[in-house]
């Protein structure tokens, strides 16, 4: 952390966006993690991909639980809407505030033990209902605030910073996403702002859950040389599989894609994802494919990042519960609660 | 790009814009945190180190620093340097224990300065102390030169003058005052180990055109003219003046006028105003006495009724740029009325008193051929600085001549080299105190720049001698040290500790920071994290980073030494290192290189 603001220097804040705005207002208050924390690069990343998207950040709702990554919500988008909930259970509340207003766009930031471990069930049960927000993982495969213990997922190997070895088998979000019915399921390294930027963009638009899950290493207790989780080890092991570019609907897609090497596919807004494969066999709308692929350079202790798996057709929350376009607070009191005689008449449906 | 060479001290040495820009290169963002911390004296002497007259220059100089401080870059106003060095001359208190001791036992070398001016007063300070003995020659009967005879003591008073004087001429200096120096030859002769001509640029140009000579009382030559003002021969003048030219000197002219009774002043330009040679300060002034400046009048006639000055005739001009070349056209003649005529078109060298069979050149203007480096003429032993050398400068740059020609009579009396100079050499120490501390004031102020306190319109021209500037107050000089970014903090980058982590990068306010594969430099300068679009100011590039093999760029332009990024930097890489650029002066030996304090 540091003592003083970030100065606000008139040149900082020469670029706009269509809506007037410098990249500064996007910003929240001052990071008090750790110099050097991969958490603080995703942040900045965040900044960038709603800049770019100009969406006035009063439209956004941000929601994290209990960890360092739980933290960073306050590091961006001061003008935001959000909510700082109890450990692991930030999903039932997005889904809360979900319910309540869908107009707005949901990011929730949360870690590996805040979605792994405590709040496992939260988590799986947010992506099989397809909620309608952007998940990200900041995963750094340990218990940062708590001084340093594995967590869920810590790769089987890696060594503590004391030296200890963890033997229990790692859960991996994406694995987990895909297995589980997850409609868009990427991966990323806070250190690869070209890759990570239009992959938040592209999740923000996504029409359903986009899991996230962005590798952050740890700087105090997870980035020495037996890490598995280190800045080394996973620049060492990186295996871009998918480069995702997102492309607003305002703009027109240019480039030829041949010999199936790039994919476009349309949002639910219009914007467009174009993947450009780098291995040639993967189909990222092929969930078993990507699935097989995930294990098999998994194996090889190899981490497979980019837009992995994306499914634009399936419904997200509202459409399967057939739910109101309107805001609730929007809506006439009269017909938000329609008095007792209505609940009455409901109940008399069921004797 | 190579990697940058930041070992070459001219490297961290660019990035101090205002110490780069000065040409006596004084410390400016050290003395200014010495200021903070209230320490006056230890401000003033470091200043003095390089500059000599603090007290003089924090008033009067021409203020290169300022047009290139990185504040205005950053947000519009620069730091308002010239005016804290003031703040530091006018709180000194006395100093007189702590100015260089002067040997009793003396080195046996007698040196001989024509002018008491800046220049060889300069070059007295820097000699005094290694045992010389000096005799300086002056015309006047006062000390000082230009500073004292065209500077009006509304802008520097006598006493400031005098004070900065008396502490070289009483270093022992035999200073012959109403001594004219009439004949190089005779100075020569009288067994001088070397010579030193400060005599200024002691001319001021004539205007030759129809009436010029017809009442020579009412048409005066601007820099003859303020000096005899000075020394309190003229005390009025008519009631309206114009005022021809508009640099500098003008401004002298026309504010002294408006002192002396005149009530309706013109300065009247040749040319547009934004071409005029006079400081923006300067200009702004005399404006705010009511001085009216008249543009684009070129000056045709004398007008002379009944024997005496009835006005001047101007074509009025317009001018047009021809591919860079400006091309003027008369469109009309106007008529000015005035009473007094004042002539501030420039001034130029004159030396009748140098013969021309003593084996020191003169060049087509009469100006005698000096070395660039070791300011020696090409007599051997004759050296010249200042206006005298080069043509008129400014003050600054008459001190900074003189330090040089301090060397080279140094070298010169010693048999040695005068070309094998010492080069400057830079000096590099953490500024870190703790894990997001810095000995210095990292945080940026935001606050605009102060304004100096003037004595108002109606009290300042009641007497010739009112000083108009105040000087900062305390507390605004208090706001005004903030402003200073301190581009002397450098940001250090050891390329091998960097893991890539992009704290850095996020965390900087002027996003001057980018980590990306190397590229040529118009290329590289295209794609950072904001264009990198002044090319005045370098980039820095690192060597290949341990992890991907990019590069760390840094834009210099706009970084505000904030420290942001070594705070947030989880390995060091990167560092806040105070540099410190060391000046040879006359008798300095070659330093030892400081020992490295860390190997990356």
């Amino acid at each position: 952390m540091s003592f003083m603001q970030k100065p606000k220097v008139s040149h900082s804040q020469r670029l706009h966006n269509e809506l007037g705005l410098s990249l500064r207002d996007y910003e929240g208050s001052m990071s008090t993690l750790c110099a050097g924390c991969g958490h603080d690069s995703i942040t900045a990343a965040i900044i960038q991909a709603f800049w770019e998207l100009n969406i006035e950040p009063h439209k956004v709702a941000k929601m994290s639980g209990i960890g360092c990554s739980s933290k960073t919500p306050a590091y961006f988008l001061s003008q935001a809407h959000g909510i700082n909930a109890v450990h692991g259970r930030m999903p039932s509340i997005a889904t809360g505030a979900n319910a309540a207003d869908r107009n707005l766009y949901y990011i929730g930031v949360s870690g590996d033990g805040d979605s792994l471990s405590i709040g496992l069930g939260q988590f799986i049960h947010a992506l099989r209902r397809n909620l309608n927000m952007l998940y990200i993982i900041e995963n750094n495969g340990v218990y940062g605030l708590t001084k340093g213990q594995f967590s869920a997922s810590a790769d089987v190997g890696s060594k503590a910073k004391k030296g200890e070895v963890n033997l229990q088998p790692p859960i991996d979000p994406a694995i987990a996403a895909l297995t589980l019915g997850g409609s868009f399921v990427a991966r990323s390294f806070s250190g690869d702002k070209a890759q990570l930027v239009p992959l938040i963009k592209a999740g923000i638009m996504h029409n359903g859950f986009a899991m996230l899950d962005v590798l952050s290493p740890c700087v105090t207790f997870n980035d020495h040389e037996d890490s598995t989780k280190s800045y080394a080890h996973t620049r060492q092991f990186y295996h871009p599989a998918v480069h995702a570019d997102f492309i607003p609907s305002k703009q027109p897609i240019r480039a030829a894609y041949d010999n199936g090497d790039a994919m476009p596919v349309e949002l639910h807004d219009g914007s467009t994802v174009v993947l450009r494969k780098v291995s040639k066999d993967y189909n990222p709308t092929d969930r078993a494919q990507a699935y097989s692929y995930l294990h098999a350079h998994q194996k090889r202790g190899e981490i497979v990042t980019g837009l992995l798996y994306i499914d634009e057709a399936q419904r997200e929350m509202h459409e399967l519960s057939n739910t109101v376009g309107q805001a609730l607070r929007d809506l006439p009191y009269s017909e938000l609660c329609p008095g007792s005689a209505a609940l009455e008449e409901l109940q008399s449906q069921y004797c | 790009m190579k990697p940058t060479d930041t070992s070459n001290p001219d490297y961290f040495h660019k990035v101090v814009d205002c110490q780069w820009a000065c040409p006596a290169h004084t410390n400016i963002p050290e003395y200014i945190r010495l200021i903070a911390q209230g320490r006056y004296a230890d401000a003033y002497l470091l200043n003095r180190e390089s500059n000599v007259f603090p007290g003089i220059l924090g008033r009067v100089c021409d203020r290169p620093c300022e047009p290139a401080c990185r504040r205005g870059r950053v947000d519009e106003k620069p730091v308002a340097i010239c005016r804290l060095k003031r703040v530091a001359a006018d709180n000194r208190g006395d100093i007189s224990k702590r100015l260089p001791q002067i040997p009793k036992q003396k080195n046996g070398k007698r040196i001989a300065c024509v002018g008491a001016g800046c220049a060889s007063l300069t070059v007295a300070n820097d000699l005094m102390p290694l045992g010389y003995e000096f005799v300086i020659f002056e015309k006047q009967h006062e000390p000082g030169g230009l500073m004292r005879t065209n500077i009006p003591a509304f802008r520097l008073p006598a006493q400031v003058l005098t004070e900065e004087i008396d502490m070289i001429v009483d270093m022992g200096v035999d200073l012959r005052l109403n001594q004219p120096i009439s004949s190089m030859r005779t100075l020569l002769q009288q067994g001088f180990d070397a010579i030193f001509v400060g005599s200024g640029a002691p001319r001021g140009k004539n205007l030759d055109i129809p009436g010029r000579y017809d009442d020579t009382a009412h048409v005066h030559i601007g820099i003859d003219w303020l000096e005899s003002v000075a020394f309190g021969h003229i005390n009025s003048i008519g009631k309206r003046v114009l005022i021809i030219g508009a640099g500098n000197t003008a401004m002298d002219c026309c504010r002294s006028s408006l002192r002396l009774g005149a009530h309706d002043v013109k300065v009247m330009a040749r040319k547009p105003l934004s071409m005029t040679k006079a400081s923006d300060w300067e200009l702004e002034e005399a404006v705010e006495e009511s001085v009216e400046m008249v543009e684009c009048h070129s000056p045709k006639e004398f007008v002379i009724k009944n024997g005496r000055i009835a006005g001047m005739l101007f074509e009025v001009m317009e001018y047009q740029d021809d591919h860079g070349k400006l091309k003027s056209r008369v469109v009309a003649e106007k008529f000015y009325p005035a009473d007094d005529i004042v002539l501030a078109i420039g001034q130029e060298n004159a030396f009748p008193w140098i013969e021309s069979d003593i084996g020191i050149e003169l060049d087509k203007w009469h100006v005698p051929v000096v070395d660039k480096t070791t300011m020696q003429s090409t007599r051997p032993g004759i050296f010249f600085g200042g206006d005298s050398a080069f043509g008129p400068k400014n003050i600054i740059w008459a001190v900074e001549h003189g330090h040089q020609a301090a060397i080279s009579i140094h070298k010169y009396c010693h048999g040695e080299d005068l070309t094998d100079r010492l080069a400057y050499a830079m000096n590099l120490t953490s500024t870190k105190m703790g894990i997001h501390e810095w000995s210095y004031s990292n945080s940026f102020d935001p606050s605009v720049r102060r304004l100096v306190p003037h004595v108002s319109l109606k009290e300042r021209f009641k007497k010739i001698n009112i000083e108009v500037e105040l000087g900062f107050s305390a507390e605004q000089a208090q706001v005004e040290v903030e402003r200073c970014l301190n581009c002397d903090i450098q940001t250090v980058f050891f390329a091998p500790l960097c893991i890539e982590c992009d704290a850095c990068i996020d965390i900087c306010p002027t996003a001057c920071l980018t980590i990306t594969a190397n590229g040529d430099e118009d290329e590289l300068r295209g794609r950072l994290k904001a264009p990198a679009e002044n090319r005045q100011q370098p980039l820095f590039v690192s060597a290949a980073l341990k992890q991907t093999g990019r590069v760390m760029v840094k834009d210099e332009d706009q970084c505000v030494h904030c420290g942001l990024c070594a705070e947030r930097c989880p390995t060091a890489a990167w560092d806040m290192q105070r540099s410190v650029l060391k000046i040879p002066y006359a008798g300095d030996q070659n330093p030892q290189p400081a020992p490295q304090r860390r190997t990356a």
